[in-house]
């Protein structure tokens, strides 16, 4: 076989036979460092303590850094090495990166619990909840070397410090690689918890915060980049899925021995809401899907016309009674009372779908005696970093081994993991012979996880003076969870604001999309201030100043988008500027955008966009702008293209030929 | 089952596959050359784009049966040797790939494009490369880094 899989675990280890492995442990653990050599030490070790191995350094300088999260174009190959990396002080140009085992408990940062851990790369989370483990992980591997030169040179600790991948002695001007401590490699009896004040001083950092090439771009310009669908093992069957276009409708299968006759076809397996098939190749797979004659049930979803829900979504904003209540400041009841004037407006957004360029799959092992697995998935890891494998197998957690794969785009669809419960029953009924599930794009869209279609309807109250004193927002959408995030004007000097969901229910299966609820709520928001500024004969940027009166940092991403879109001056005929604000998970963004309509066609062209955002701590510039070009190419696609639709709770699209 | 011979990558290749399968299965699945991405299967994404006799193809809906033996197929990882073709060493350059999905698709038909011409505009550039999407949003650093091929490539060819 062709390909070679990355993986890190105990078994490579093990086999390893140079370089030394220095487990860290969480907090508290003692420190050791094992030469790879001596490979009974080193299971013993390992069978003995649940140790952490972020690093592994080698006699020829050569420095291996384990990546805890998922790689979807995000750059936490990257970043997270990066940290760590300035932290231990290593030579950037002798790292190598690879995923880490996916053990929670080990690698995992501070989960939804106090005290929880979890790996999760989703809600914009990597960088933030990574951060301090990266830099304390890195600190404790640089004290390990500091200790070991101390002992080695028998001078006091105190005397030394490093330099870019070497322990210098200040005094005596003794240097020595950290490739070159390996032989000698000790560890200390018990490792500090660093303070704040004892890791780098920010100033002082080398690699955060400077334009550094990602890690991995290399290997996705020279194809040689491994996604899970890339993954072929010996003896490997392939599974397909046929879900049908009604979520949640049950299949019955007509032609069941005509498929099964079919060249190929190793077995049927029938799921409650799809037929799965089983085949020695693809193509075999793939024919057979074509061939399946299903009767499918009705469910939840019939009847529902996506396009003509709006009048009942209307219906359900007017009602006097309210739905849930998700923010109350104020009294937003009074101030519509005492307003001298009120605005209200509704928007209307559609499905969308989420598109990432890699269909769904995955690839499972099932051993032959069923208790344990080995998947290789391009997966957002989850608050289940076994992806439901466990479950389906009725085996424990640890008996399940999870090599994650680079990401074809993820943008929350893959912190779901149908694509891999799916494949493991399947991996379960051949087992031992691995199975690779392959989602074709038509699956991939008709069987999708959306963002759900929503109606925003908003409610803006101003004093005499023109000032806003009241903002209401109403979300009529399924799932409120989804739908209201982003509804929250924590940023803006309103003094009375109120926030509900009210629910509709219609059986379509949704999910997170680039954070979600924050398009089609800061899209309402803005168009309505937007809507009040023009009223006022106020400029938007200047009502926007007023409203981040009390939030300085916000207000810096306006003045700078201001600033470099040149806003107050002169523009071409037949273009405007518009400005729109927001915050996601604690990054504040100003967008302003210059475009112009066709009259008579309605297209909008977007000739420039300036976006400036307040990130905190920045660690891969580059990265940073190019994560905000690509989200603006989203969101635009996402406003004026995109369109998921239900008739009769089916869905109309199917690939790329009609959607967007 | 029938026997097909392709020359790929400058390699006679002997694959055994039904009549009709895609040269994208044959490539990926029976061959290993996974480079080459499954995006839509359809023609509309440009994911499977490969070269036959240096031209631009959706590899997923050309049949095995209709290659002949003659034609002169490359993919990605028959760019170059080292990952080194003023296209790729232009794409590192610009740092444009996100999820890196799509990039193999693009790069192989950034080359054709540069091939046929080796100077474009900013309007060519768009209107060629107009089929092969990006979900992660890269259209700009894949123009930038045609743009900045483009000036590489008087000293290269």
């Amino acid at each position: 076989m062709s390909t070679t899989i990355q993986m890190i675990n105990r078994r490579q280890f093990l086999k390893s036979s140079s370089g030394v492995a220095l487990f860290i442990g969480i907090s508290g653990m003692l420190p050791i460092a094992i030469s790879c050599k001596n490979k009974e030490e080193v299971q013993a070790q390992l069978e003995k303590h649940p140790l952490t191995a972020w690093v592994r350094l080698s006699e020829d300088g050569q420095i291996i850094i384990y990546n805890p999260a998922a790689e979807m174009g995000q750059g936490s190959m990257t970043s997270l090495p990066v940290v760590f990396a300035e932290e231990m002080d290593a030579d950037w140009s002798m790292v190598r990166v690879e995923f880490s085992p996916q053990e929670p408990e080990i690698y995992g940062s501070e989960g939804w619990q106090p005290g929880s851990k979890i790996m999760l790369s989703a809600g914009s989370r990597v960088t933030k909840s990574n951060y301090t483990v990266m830099r304390q992980a890195g600190a404790q591997a640089r004290y390990v070397l500091l200790f070991t030169a101390s002992k080695h040179w028998n001078v006091p600790l105190v005397d030394l410090n490093t330099e870019n991948g070497f322990v210098i002695n200040g005094k005596s001007n003794d240097k020595i690689s950290y490739g070159a401590l390996v032989p000698y490699l000790q560890v200390p009896s018990t490792l500090p918890d660093f303070t704040e004040e004892q890791l780098k001083n920010p100033k002082d950092f080398r690699l955060i915060g400077k334009v550094i090439p990602r890690y991995e771009i290399p290997a996705k310009v020279n194809g040689t980049a491994q996604f899970a669908g890339d993954i072929r093992l010996p003896n490997m069957l392939y599974g397909v899925l046929e879900r049908g276009n009604l979520h949640g409708a049950k299949p019955t299968l007509q032609n069941e021995s005509e498929i099964l006759a079919m060249e190929g076809i190793q077995k049927i397996i029938p799921y409650d809401y799809a037929i799965g098939i089983l085949a020695t190749t693809l193509e075999q797979a793939l024919s057979a899907k074509k061939q399946l004659k299903i009767d499918w049930s009705t469910s939840a979803a019939t009847g529902f016309n996506s396009q003509e829900i709006y009048p009942a979504y209307e219906k359900i904003a007017s009602q006097s009674k309210r739905g849930e209540e998700i923010v109350n400041i104020g009294n937003v009841e009074q101030a519509f009372r005492k307003a001298a004037k009120t605005y209200t407006a509704d928007f209307k957004n559609d499905y969308v779908y989420h598109a990432q360029m890699e269909p769904l799959n995955s690839v499972v092992q099932v051993a032959e005696d069923l208790k344990s697995a080995e998947v290789w998935v391009g997966s957002q890891q989850g608050g289940d970093t076994k992806l439901g494998v466990p479950d389906v197998l009725g085996i424990p957690p640890e008996a399940v081994n999870v090599h994650l794969q680079y990401l074809g785009g993820g943008f929350g669809r893959r912190t779901m993991t149908d694509f891999v419960t799916e494949c493991a029953v399947l991996a379960k009924e051949m087992a031992p012979r691995p199975v690779k599930l392959l989602w074709t794009r038509e699956d991939d869209v008709t069987y999708g996880a959306f963002r759900p279609l929503s109606l925003q309807r908003l409610k803006a109250s101003t004093d005499a003076q023109g000032n806003i004193t009241g903002f209401s927002h109403c979300v009529v959408a399924e799932n409120g969870n989804l739908a209201t995030s982003g509804i929250h004007n924590a940023y803006y000097d309103i003094p009375n604001q109120f926030a509900e969901w009210r629910e509709a229910s219609h059986g379509i299966r949704l999910k997170h999309w680039r954070a979600v609820g924050h398009g089609p709520n800061k899209f309402a928001i803005e168009c309505l201030i937007d809507d009040i500024a023009r009223d006022q004969k106020m400029d938007p940027v200047a009502l926007r100043r007023k409203l981040m009166v009390q939030a300085p940092r916000a207000l810096a991403t306006l003045e700078k988008a201001v600033e470099m879109s040149k806003w107050d001056a002169p523009i071409e005929t037949g273009r405007a500027k518009g400005v729109a604000f927001l915050e996601r998970s604690g990054t504040l963004s100003t967008g302003i955008c210059e475009l112009s309509v066709d009259r008579t066609t309605g297209k909008i062209k977007v000739h420039r966009f300036w976006s400036a955002i307040d990130a905190g701590v920045i660690v891969q510039p580059d990265n940073v702008i190019a994560q905000m070009e690509g989200g603006i190419v989203m969101g635009m696609s996402s406003v004026l293209k995109e369109q998921i639709t239900m008739v009769d709770g089916k869905v109309q699209q199917t690939n790329f030929d009609n959607y967007p | 089952m029938a026997t097909f011979t392709l020359d790929i990558n400058n390699k006679k290749q002997q694959v055994e596959v039904a009549q009709g399968t895609s040269l994208l299965w044959v490539l990926r699945e029976h061959l290993g050359l996974t480079g080459t991405k499954y995006g839509c299967g359809i023609a509309q994404c440009g994911a499977c784009t490969i070269h036959i006799d240096g031209s631009p193809v959706r590899a997923c809906t050309l049949s095995v049966e209709n290659v002949v033996a003659s034609q002169k197929i490359t993919t990605i990882e028959g760019l170059s040797e080292k990952g080194d073709h003023p296209v790729q060493k232009a794409w590192i350059e610009a740092q444009a790939p996100q999820c890196g999905y799509c990039q193999s698709g693009q790069i192989m038909q950034a080359v054709a494009l540069l091939e046929s011409n080796p100077h474009p505009t900013r309007e060519e550039i768009k209107t060629y490369m107009n089929g092969v999407l990006c979900r992660c949003g890269t259209y700009m650093r894949i123009v930038k880094a045609i743009e900045l091929a483009a000036d590489d490539k008087l000293a290269n060819t």
